[in-house]
């Protein structure tokens, strides 16, 4: 192989090291749970937070599209700001991660929720079939 | 008895796959025709029963066959007959029987074709062949039995997945297994040359058509992927470069590579090992990609619980890597090369540099999309890294890569001189300059995206420059038009062929470019009446209606959208309650349009129906993406097809 080519694939080498190192470094986000980031949140840093959506904390003010709930893993509750509609697998007592930065005001600022599916299976329940069939039915009145 | 019928016949392949592996080897080792005979047969069992164990599944999803436990998983009684059907790979266990049967009729069309064209090579490529087939029978047997039996029988099922009830979902598995399995013929050439050390170009030629195949369903996968996302996740983007995603993207890369560095080989006789390389890491990545979506790894930090498939796929991977390197080692003195790199500026260094940045690319999103295991392993943190690395990294090595596809095709082989420079880059670069000049002047800001756009403008370019030069040759020979340019299609098929494909690689770029540039969206609630605005549009939000369809409830809003000077348009974005599903699942209305797409989510809603919240978005470009793939195929349609010209010149002088 000739010194040429030697150079170029070092040059390409060093500058590929350098762009994933700055990509890394730039766009870095980290797992934490409510406890770890109750700790020493530090503001401005990147974080993708895991936890259960708390029973009761969920408020959705449609005109305004604020979204403001509690994620908690047992012994931390962090209070959590989304300007948005939340997402389809978003309910209170379900897992939800969402990603986004603490804010000086107190609460996490959320850009994204990822809300979780359960793995488990549960069977059609009769209840639940109720609840969809009332709303259905709400729904279908006014149109008429 | 439907669950033992199957059961038993997978035990029966798997013992078929496992003697015509073996036998195979040894008829390659000692010439023993009588062996390898007996080992096609055994191929042709192989086939014969994963066919039957595919229809028996089939057999079971459409009678409602809920003994089976993975028939009562993924449909119930509501399921529509279209989507019991595509149901049978709908899930983990389903996908593996259809990834075997499509190995087994490759490992089929391998015995038809290459019985007799490739006498030495054969016996071993039909072992490989069949070793990977074992492999995934194994897999069918143990970790993920398809055919396990439910008791007590339930009287319905648990239904399937809403998100698959997509007619994208009959077309993007099957064609990235194709890609996924095809990939496995090249590999089992290389390997063959490898035992044999016939590892000159011999194998490359005859898998030429293969990899392009390979290739070509790889990326309709991949598109068809994209499009599915687009339309049915309602998240409005078509690539995330999610970990599922990079799976397919990465042997997608390294394939691209291959195709690109065997061509260096058959003319130059260079990169041997390279290309031998190159091969078995596109083939590993397949395996990687499938025990990365399928062990659920990386989706849950904590390895392993989901199963034993993983550690499958993982020790799998782990012997075809360690053979393999113990060949390449073994055969290390056959692989050097007869050819020498002359210059810098020559075709050879465009394609080296070619395959460099494909490579480079592919590592990358090794890097990020296991960027999490390794942050936590090394330094005790969970660290993931998202779109914006992938991006950041990527956009670059990829703007290099179109540049190369302008450059590649064009430049002299060995050494360039000026004057072919001059000849064949003067104009496509100058009417690229212009056109970054004047996509300036038209008000694009991003800098990235007058790049992108210039470069795709000085490839276009180079494609009109070529084709322009060898019709005008033509003309001057007394053809006409027609007549030249359909001459010079089919008779260059493969130089046009590529062309061609690099014709719909530079429309995909333009459709990810402007959709990344220039697509705009809103999120807001509107009472019944009301309407927001965008981007010229203006949506009405009319009102909510409920129905009830075959397996589910539906709520539909009815949106008018109106943009000034055409029609209106009605929009009816909806959510629908599965009873299976703790959750409803969005329903996205649009409208494609060349220009820009129109894109509608329905979110939250009032009960009553007096009020909704809607997600809009105005997607540019986005459909030339889908074109392209069109473009795509028929340039592979184009490079595939049998060589006029080699065919005549073989005949008219026998070598």
């Amino acid at each position: 192989m000739k010194p040429k080519f030697l150079v170029g694939g070092v040059v390409i080498a060093a500058a590929l090291a350098y762009m994933i190192y700055a990509g890394v470094t730039q766009s870095a986000v980290y797992f934490v749970t409510p406890s770890e980031l109750g700790g020493t949140p530090v503001s401005g840093k990147a974080y993708r937070l895991g936890g259960m959506v708390e029973r009761g904390s969920v408020k959705w003010e449609a005109r305004t599209l604020s979204l403001t709930f509690a994620l908690s893993d047992g012994k931390t509750s962090v209070p959590v700001r989304h300007k948005g509609a939340p997402p389809d697998l978003f309910a209170e007592g379900r897992g939800a991660v969402v990603e986004g930065s603490w804010s000086p005001e107190g609460y996490f600022r959320a850009t994204h929720i990822m809300a979780k599916h359960s793995e488990e299976y549960k069977a059609p329940h009769d209840t639940s079939q109720a609840g969809i069939k009332e709303m259905m039915r709400t729904l279908s009145e006014p149109s008429r | 008895m439907i669950p033992e019928i199957g059961a038993g016949a997978l035990m029966v392949a798997l013992g078929l796959a496992v003697y015509g592996s073996v036998v195979a080897a040894i008829g390659g080792r000692t010439g023993r025709t009588a062996l390898v005979e007996s080992a096609q047969h055994a191929a042709l069992g192989v086939f014969t029963l994963v066919t039957a164990c595919l229809l028996l599944l089939a057999g079971a999803f459409l009678s409602f066959d809920f003994s089976v436990r993975y028939v009562a998983n993924n449909t119930n009684l509501g399921t529509p007959f279209y989507y019991r059907l595509t149901a049978v790979w709908g899930a983990l266990e389903g996908s593996i029987v259809l990834w075997a049967w499509m190995l087994s009729v490759y490992t089929l069309i391998v015995v038809v074709r290459h019985r007799t064209n490739a006498r030495e090579l054969y016996p071993w490529v039909l072992s490989v062949m069949l070793g990977v087939l074992a492999f995934f029978l194994l897999v069918m047997t143990v970790p993920a039995p398809v055919f396990q039996r439910l008791t007590p029988v339930p009287p319905d099922g648990r239904g399937l997945n809403p998100l698959l009830e997509d007619s994208g979902m009959i077309t993007h598995p099957i064609a990235l297994y194709l890609g996924f399995t095809g990939f496995t013929v090249p590999f089992a050439f290389a390997i063959a040359a490898l035992v044999t050390g016939r590892v000159g170009d011999a194998w490359i030629t005859t898998t030429r058509r293969w990899t392009i195949t390979a290739w070509y369903f790889l990326s309709l996968g991949l598109l068809i992927g994209g499009w599915w996302s687009y339309h049915v996740l309602g998240w409005g983007g078509y690539w995330a470069w999610d970990p599922v995603e990079n799976a397919a993207f990465m042997p997608w890369l390294t394939g691209t590579a291959f195709l690109h560095s065997v061509m260096i080989q058959e003319r130059r006789r260079m990169l041997r090992l390279w290309n031998l390389a190159l091969v078995i890491m596109t083939f590993a990545l397949t395996l990687f990609g499938t025990f990365l979506t399928r062990s659920g790894v990386v989706a849950s930090v904590h390895a392993f619980t989901q199963g034993s498939i993983g550690i499958f796929f993982l020790s799998f991977l782990g012997v075809v890597l360690v053979l393999a390197l113990a060949l390449l080692a073994w055969r290390w003195d056959a692989l050097g090369a007869q050819g020498e790199l002359d210059s810098v500026v020559s075709r050879e260094s465009a394609f080296l540099l070619n395959n460099v940045l494909l490579v480079a690319a592919t590592f990358t999103v090794f890097f990020g999309t296991v960027f999490p295991l390794l942050s936590e392993a090394v330094r005790g943190v969970k660290v993931s890294v998202g779109m914006p690395f992938f991006n950041q990294v990527n956009v670059p090595l990829f703007l290099g890569l179109i540049f190369l596809m302008g450059v590649g095709p064009l430049i002299a082989w060995r050494r360039a001189s000026l004057e072919n420079i001059r000849r064949n880059f003067l104009w496509p670069v100058a009417i690229g300059i212009a056109a970054a000049a004047v996509f300036r002047l038209l008000g694009v800001r991003s800098t990235l995206a007058v790049l992108s756009l210039a470069l795709t403008v000085f490839v276009a370019v180079t494609i009109a420059v070529d084709l322009t030069r060898a019709t005008r040759a033509r003309l001057r020979m007394g053809e006409r038009l027609p007549a030249a340019l359909g001459g010079l299609l089919l008779r260059h098929n493969r130089r046009y062929g590529g062309f061609v494909v690099h014709l719909g690689i530079l429309i995909v770029t333009l459709g990810v470019t402007g959709s990344q540039a220039w697509s705009v969206q809103t999120e807001t609630t509107l009472r019944r009446g009301e309407h927001a605005d965008l981007a010229g549009y203006r949506v009405r939000f009319d009102g909510l209606a409920a129905s009830e369809e075959s397996n589910h409830f539906k709520v539909t809003g009815t949106f008018t959208v109106a943009n000034g000077h055409a029609s209106d348009v009605v929009l009816r974005p909806a959510k629908k309650f599965y009873p299976q599903e703790q959750s409803p699942i969005a329903y996205v209305d649009y409208r494609l349009g060349l220009r820009e797409d129109v894109y509608l989510v329905l979110g939250d809603f009032a009960r009553d129906g007096s009020q909704a919240t809607i997600r809009l978005q105005v997607n540019r470009l986005v459909s030339w993406i889908w074109i392209g793939g069109v473009v795509l195929t028929l340039g592979t349609a184009l490079a595939v097809a049998p060589e006029r010209r080699r065919a005549a010149a073989a005949q008219g002088a026998p070598a």
